[in-house]
């Protein structure tokens, strides 16, 4: 499953990413493998979202979000 | 300067970076430049306590070494050219112990430099309340450096923080974290043998973005990319396996260091905060009150410091010319420089209040929250989120703005925010607003509270905004490109604002306006004076003789024949012939000849146009009459007809002229230093200035 289609107070594990590139970026921001997301909210408009991940909230666009994918 | 201690302030953006440079240095900072980009550099003074003055040099925040943007290249150019000014003797890294883990990847990176490094450990009080309890000794143990826990806003840990600086170790102390070298083997060795690189990180990031990197010469730059070629180096690859090894390093570091005791179920002050300041409608709503606020204020707030400042004037010419001996010189410095300053200096307290806002609302992490909410609607007109700061910052300026946004990774994205930011209405528009606002529309109260002036003010703001969101989408279907753009940005949690940041802000943007805006418009005023107060040989002198006549001394009284003399020579001065030249093009929108000389004036910059209107009135009225540029402007007759100049539909069509028109040179300048070509400003000139002519055209004959 992606991380986009998840719903605000869902929550999981990050498996694998799909985009090189994003990943890196991803990754730097404290986006790892292993690591556990929480989905807070969704932006007013429905895009972008906002997630918890170690301990701070980070917002992403659901096209970056496709390309996390949990377990 | 041997004694002289340089500290580069490494860090995170939100890691409290700045606060703690503020802290240090006080009000011995200095905002210049980088050298060679136009990228701000704050730098300041710190005494230590063995008597030793450190220069503290506050490098752009920054995630990783692999930099998004152009402001973050600025941190691997000052740390890994030696030779570079700005290159630091001890590296004060800014962690935010409220999110370790995330902080210490840039360590990592910043240690393997081999710089001596010192971590200041901030917010700790924010990450106590959270929960997290941090073993700092045993963290400074497995990492090799000195930690500082501090709280740089509640000025907790700043002596011991400076006690730290003065016993830093001149040699890197630092463990290292991973197996650089194993990266890349062959290719580290080989930048490191041919440029003479002596530590594999530095040769590692060589190769990843010596591009970027002001001091290569040529053949290093070919010479790298033979080496990447040779060893068919792929830099994405390579960053990824570097970045989840740090990581990997980092969470054994902090295994047995870092304890969180929070209930994960309670939620928190920020998340019940965001409940409603992003909620779905509430959002929007307070969005909105809060900018109706902001411009209520910036009137209601300014009016008792602003007539303070115009009676000053007021005094200070009056007194001038009891005191001064009359001539030439007096002339030039009451009716020139004196009264081209004073419709300026008049909106000091309006650019304060502006600027005291916007720093509030970065400083509470608000702004990041409206670039969360607006990201959809933006993008819909080819902007992203991330131009809604860059925007927002051009209600106070379009320069630092366009600087600004450098943040935005995606160059489509980056091209069309810049050319639309110079139509939102900027600090100098708000001189000459004010003025032809107070001019024509009644200062009344709409249901007792709602301020007429405020209502029009707001709609020429919110036409700012409609109109940059209308072209910002027409660009959007003719600029192509096929770079795809990001929006991955850290929501920071709510804070108080700084009210010393903001009390700096303020200083710091009135200081700017004041001597920028000053010096040109002094020089404006100045040659001004001198073309309105001269003409073409022979004509003023037949002025003074044909008023001298019989026919007028009789007709008419003494103060009313000077009043005549001098309208007549205006007109027939150098400026007077140069407004009549174009008045035949601005005529259809209600300009005349007068206000063509502050159109000519103004392309210098917009807030011209009031010192502008001020000398021209000056210079015409007679030295009895001393009441404010408003009071003159309102009083101005057409000679011909006898009518008031400023009639509604001449100054609600100056007014929009001025909304579309590009009147600054500075934003010409800054758009070619940041597109690196005339093209760019060209074309935003060219299609803003047909603009301003098209809606002033239409507001003036609607509304005749």
């Amino acid at each position: 499953m992606k991380l986009s289609q998840f719903q605000p107070g869902q929550s999981g594990i990050i498996k694998e990413f799909t985009d090189l590139e994003m990943s890196i970026k991803l990754m730097e921001m404290g986006c790892l493998p292993g690591e556990s997301i929480v989905v807070e909210r969704i932006a007013p408009l429905g895009d972008p979202i906002a997630i918890t991940v170690s301990g701070y909230q980070l917002s992403l666009r659901k096209r970056e979000a496709s390309t996390i994918i949990m377990q | 300067m041997g004694q002289e201690l340089k500290v580069a302030l490494v860090g995170n953006p939100n890691s409290g970076k700045s606060t703690l440079f503020n802290v240090l240095t006080g009000l011995s900072q200095k905002i210049g430049n980088f050298p060679g980009v136009t990228v701000e550099k704050k730098e300041g003074f710190s005494k230590l306590p063995d008597g030793r003055t450190a220069r503290i040099i506050d490098l752009p925040g920054t995630y990783s070494f692999y930099p998004k943007s152009r402001d973050e290249r600025i941190v691997m150019d000052a740390l890994a050219d030696k030779n570079s000014p700005v290159h630091p003797d001890l590296i004060v890294f800014v962690a935010d112990a409220s999110n370790l883990k995330r902080n210490l990847l840039l360590f990592s990176q910043v240690a393997d430099l081999r710089i001596p490094i010192v971590i200041a450990l901030n917010m700790m009080d924010l990450s106590m309340q959270a929960g997290i309890e941090i073993a700092v000794d045993d963290l400074a143990l497995k990492l090799g450096v000195q930690i500082v826990p501090i709280s740089a806003r509640k000025l907790e840990g700043i002596e011991g923080l400076k006690l730290a600086i003065s016993q830093s170790s001149s040699i890197p102390t630092q463990f290292p974290s991973i197996d650089v070298p194993a990266l890349a083997p062959d290719l580290i060795h080989a930048i490191r043998r041919d440029l003479n690189i002596k530590y594999p990180y530095v040769a590692l990031q060589l190769a990843h973005q010596h591009e970027q990197l002001s001091f290569l010469s040529d053949e290093e730059n070919i010479r790298i990319e033979e080496i990447k070629n040779e060893f068919s180096f792929h830099s994405q690859k390579s960053q990824a396996t570097e970045t989840i090894g740090r990581y990997s390093f980092i969470n054994d570091v902090l295994f047995d260091t870092v304890k969180l005791n929070s209930d994960p179920g309670k939620e928190t002050m920020s998340n019940r905060i965001d409940n409603i300041l992003t909620h779905r409608l509430f959002g929007f709503v307070i969005f909105f009150l809060i900018l109706f606020l902001i411009f209520q204020s910036i009137f209601a707030w300014s009016e008792y410091p602003m007539s303070l400042i115009e009676n000053l004037f007021i005094w200070v010419t009056n007194l001038s010319h009891q005191v001064l001996p009359q001539g030439v010189f007096s002339d030039l410095l009451i009716d020139g420089v004196l009264a081209g300053l004073s419709g300026v200096l008049i909106f000091i307290p309006q650019i304060a209040i502006l600027f005291a806002f916007i720093s509030i609302l970065e400083d509470t992490g608000y702004m990041s929250r409206v670039t969360f909410m607006m990201d959809k609607i933006m993008r819909k007109v080819g902007l992203s989120g991330k131009s809604v700061v860059p925007m927002i910052g051009g209600f106070a300026c379009a320069v630092p703005s366009i600087m600004s946004t450098r943040n935005i990774e995606n160059w489509k994205d980056r091209m069309i925010t810049i050319m639309v930011t110079p139509l939102i209405a900027c600090s100098a528009r708000l001189p000459v607003y004010t003025l032809l606002i107070s001019m024509v529309v009644p200062d009344q109260k709409v249901w007792g509270f709602i301020n007429m002036q405020g209502i029009a003010l707001m709609a020429l703001y919110l036409l700012s905004i409609v109109s940059a969101i209308i072209v910002a989408w027409a660009m959007k279907l003719i600029i192509r490109s096929r770079e795809r753009g990001y929006f991955i940005m850290e929501l920071p949690v709510y804070r108080m604002p700084r009210w010393n940041n903001v009390l700096l802000t303020m200083y710091r943007s009135v200081k700017a306006f004041v001597f920028e805006a000053g010096k040109i418009i002094i020089a404006v005023s100045i040659i001004l004076w001198v073309l309105s107060s001269y003409g073409p040989s022979g004509k003023f002198n037949d002025i003074d003789q044909k008023y001298r006549s019989e026919a007028y001394v009789e007709k008419y009284p003494k103060h009313e024949i000077d009043r005549l003399v001098s309208s007549e020579k205006l007109e027939n001065s150098y400026a007077g012939i140069l407004g009549k030249s174009i008045e035949p093009v601005i005529r259809p929108l209600g300009f005349d000849w007068k206000i063509g000389i502050a159109l000519i004036t103004s392309f210098a910059a917009r807030e011209v146009f009031v010192g502008t209107m001020a000398t021209i009135y000056s210079v015409e009225a007679d030295n009895s009459n001393l009441a404010s540029v408003r009071d003159k402007m309102m009083a101005a007759r057409n000679s011909e007809t006898g009518l008031p100049v400023f009639t509604v539909a001449v100054a609600f069509s100056l007014m929009v002229f001025y909304a579309f028109a590009m009147q600054c040179i500075s934003t010409v300048a800054i758009v070619y230093r940041e597109t690196k070509s005339w093209k760019w400003p060209a074309i935003q000139f060219a299609y803003m200035t047909s603009l301003a002519y098209i809606a002033s055209l239409i507001v003036y004959q609607l509304l005749k």
